[in-house]
């Protein structure tokens, strides 16, 4: 009895020992992983809808979330009516030939591409295309690199003031460089790809190799001087030596920094199509912000918050790549 | 030297061995003019105050470090660089945390065995090193899955499997609680009356050392460490511990250990060191 009294005043004025009392465990794990996140959202939108209703712009007010949520619609249905159009094209193109090649079967059979203007969807595609090409190749040049910086102390610290220098470039700064050279060097007839798609890539490419090359050569330097005696005592050959205990030891602080890189690399590319005029979603920002319609801001909205989410998911999967590849089942992975 | 330290046909002798370190206030000499002999199928054990050198001993044996004075030769070869004919079983264990205790077994017996067995042989091998240590139910378990205890036996099935000419320990069984010690001291008996291994050990801990050692090889304090006695242990194998405690033989060869420890080589650390401010003016009033 004694203890109930002594307990009461205690749980009254802590939070956590009340819930502990008065709930089950798994509708706190709920109240943590769900109830909380959304309460944090609806409190944003909250504030997003009130300092909207406060802006006025050239362009009208500012867009609140119903505006957004709106043009988030019209997006949409755009994008299924240009699908329709293609559809329809196609369609026409197939029923002129066949009516062609039944008057004159030596009709050879042409068929056009359709020209319709990109919509928002076919931004993102093209965006994350865009942005995994110059992250793999990034990943590709970083990840061998950062090994054998980590591996000699000699070129790490040869090497070290290049990265330093070239870590902190902001992508704007390249990319004039990287336009130019690209129409110098990449010169074809029948190019596979587009310019302004190799400029935005190289230069996604530029800015994101440095997170990777930086934590690979930390996490390859950094294993522990127990393991590098026992492949000592062993005598493992350097390739056994290398991919048995080196690449293994360094695996989390690779993810690390290819995390940081994607993150990088996702906000560069942005940029990147913005200035370059590689289609995708920089560009598709910029066009609207141009087009000054009153539908404008609601559109450059949506555009914010899909790549917000985009983000958000491309990390996801990394973080689920890295439980895949990583024997650190027990670090925290955030 | 000691009258103990002639041993006739030695599978392992250091001669004259003394190392300097370079430092930046020039370099500091760590050991000198260590002698010693090791006969096959001795268990030796290196005792002294922490700092003063053990370690370097046995990182010289392994040849992780290169002596600057004299050297260490083993079976008629100088030693020069690392090899698993002298397998070291690390103090922390050392597994390679991504791998289970059958594949860090596995790297060692691919690497030295690489011709001279088959596939099922290594196999078989693994897994028999495995069962000796205790370690076969737990055998495809990591690093992380199992107890301290259970890793240093792992260490120590990965060192046997090397079929080392001498098995070095370094502070085998230090970051272990009192009893999986002893569990461990018991099993390490168990395989060196089976196997006859050579083992050189370092320890703290004065029964460890006369428990399981032939000779205990009892270190100076540094700087210019040597070997300062060598007590031989007279004892009769199997060593049982309880026995032990209350054996007079075993307590007189205990009570040298520690008067050769606390009284002769006592090292004297003041428990608050003076700063600087103080020595300077306690310098000016002298």
């Amino acid at each position: 009895m004694t203890n109930k009294i002594t307990k009461l005043p205690n749980s009254f004025f802590n939070w956590g020992s009340l819930t502990d009392d008065v709930m089950p465990l798994w509708m706190q794990e709920t109240v943590k992983t769900i109830m909380l996140p959304i309460a944090g959202l609806l409190f944003f939108l909250f504030i997003w809808a009130a300092v909207a209703q406060n802006i006025n712009t050239s362009l009208g007010e500012f867009p609140g979330p119903t505006k957004a949520f709106e043009q988030f619609q019209s997006l949409i249905s755009e994008h299924n009516a240009e699908r329709e159009k293609e559809v329809a094209f196609y369609q026409r193109q197939e029923d002129r030939n066949a009516a062609r090649l039944a008057q004159d079967p030596s009709y050879q059979v042409k068929i056009r591409s359709y020209t319709g203007k990109p919509t928002f969807i076919d931004q993102i595609g093209t965006s994350l295309i865009t942005v995994l090409t110059g992250f793999i190749l990034a990943s590709i040049v970083a990840i061998p690199l950062g090994i054998m910086i980590g591996l000699s102390k000699n070129l790490y610290a040869a090497a070290n003031p290049v990265i330093q220098l070239f870590k902190p470039v902001s992508p704007l700064a390249w990319l004039p460089l990287v336009t130019m050279v690209v129409s110098a060097v990449y010169t074809s007839d029948d190019p596979l790809f587009a310019k302004s798609f190799i400029t935005s890539v190289i230069t996604v490419l530029l800015c994101s190799l440095w997170p990777t090359v930086i934590n690979t050569a930390v996490g390859t330097a950094s294993i522990s001087p127990d393991l590098l005696n026992v492949s000592k005592v062993l005598r493992l050959k350097p390739m056994t030596h290398i991919f048995k205990v080196v690449i293994p030891s360094a695996i989390p602080m690779v993810f690390t920094g290819l995390r940081l890189s994607l993150g990088i690399a996702w906000m560069v590319l942005i940029a990147a199509e913005m200035l370059a005029q590689n289609p995708g979603l920089g560009k598709f920002v910029w066009d609207e912000f141009q087009n000054g319609s009153s539908n404008s801001l609601g559109r450059i909205m949506v555009a914010v918050l899909v790549i917000g989410l985009i983000g958000f998911l491309l990390d996801r999967i990394m973080l689920m790549l890295q439980r895949v590849f990583s024997w650190d089942k027990q670090a925290v992975l955030r | 030297m000691n009258a103990t330290n002639k041993v006739i046909n030695p599978i392992l002798e250091l001669t004259g061995v003394g190392i300097e370190f370079p430092t930046p206030k020039g370099s500091f000499k760590a050991l000198t003019d260590v002698n010693l002999k090791i006969a096959k199928g001795e268990m030796i054990s290196l005792i002294g105050h922490s700092g003063c050198g053990k370690s370097t001993v046995l990182n010289i044996v392994a040849g992780l470090l290169q002596a600057t004075e004299g050297g260490a030769v083993l079976e008629g070869k100088e030693v020069n660089e690392p090899g698993p004919e002298r397998a070291v079983v690390f103090q922390n264990h050392s597994l390679l945390p991504w791998l289970t205790a059958y594949e860090n077994v596995e790297l060692a017996v691919k690497t030295v065995f690489d011709k001279s067995k088959s596939k099922t042989e290594m196999k078989e091998w693994i897994e028999h090193n495995l069962n000796l240590v205790h370690m076969g139910h737990a055998m495809h378990k990591r690093p992380d899955e199992i107890s301290g205890g259970m890793k240093q036996r792992v260490g120590i099935a990965r060192a046997l499997a090397m079929e080392p000419k001498i098995l070095l320990m370094d502070e085998p069984f230090g970051a272990l609680d009192a009893l999986t010690r002893a569990h461990l001291q018991d099993s390490v008996m168990e395989i060196q009356k089976e196997l006859g291994n050579t083992i050189i050990m370092i320890t703290h801990d004065v029964d460890e050392a006369g428990l399981l050692s032939d000779r205990i090889v009892m270190m100076t304090n540094g700087p210019a460490a040597t070997i300062g006695e060598i007590l031989e242990i007279d004892l009769p194998h199997p060593r049982n511990r309880i026995e032990l405690a209350d054996d007079a033989k075993y307590n007189h060869y205990r009570q040298q250990v520690l008067s050769f420890l606390y009284e002769k080589q006592r090292k004297v650390e003041p428990l608050i060191k003076p700063t600087k401010k103080e020595s300077s003016s306690a310098k000016q009033s002298a």
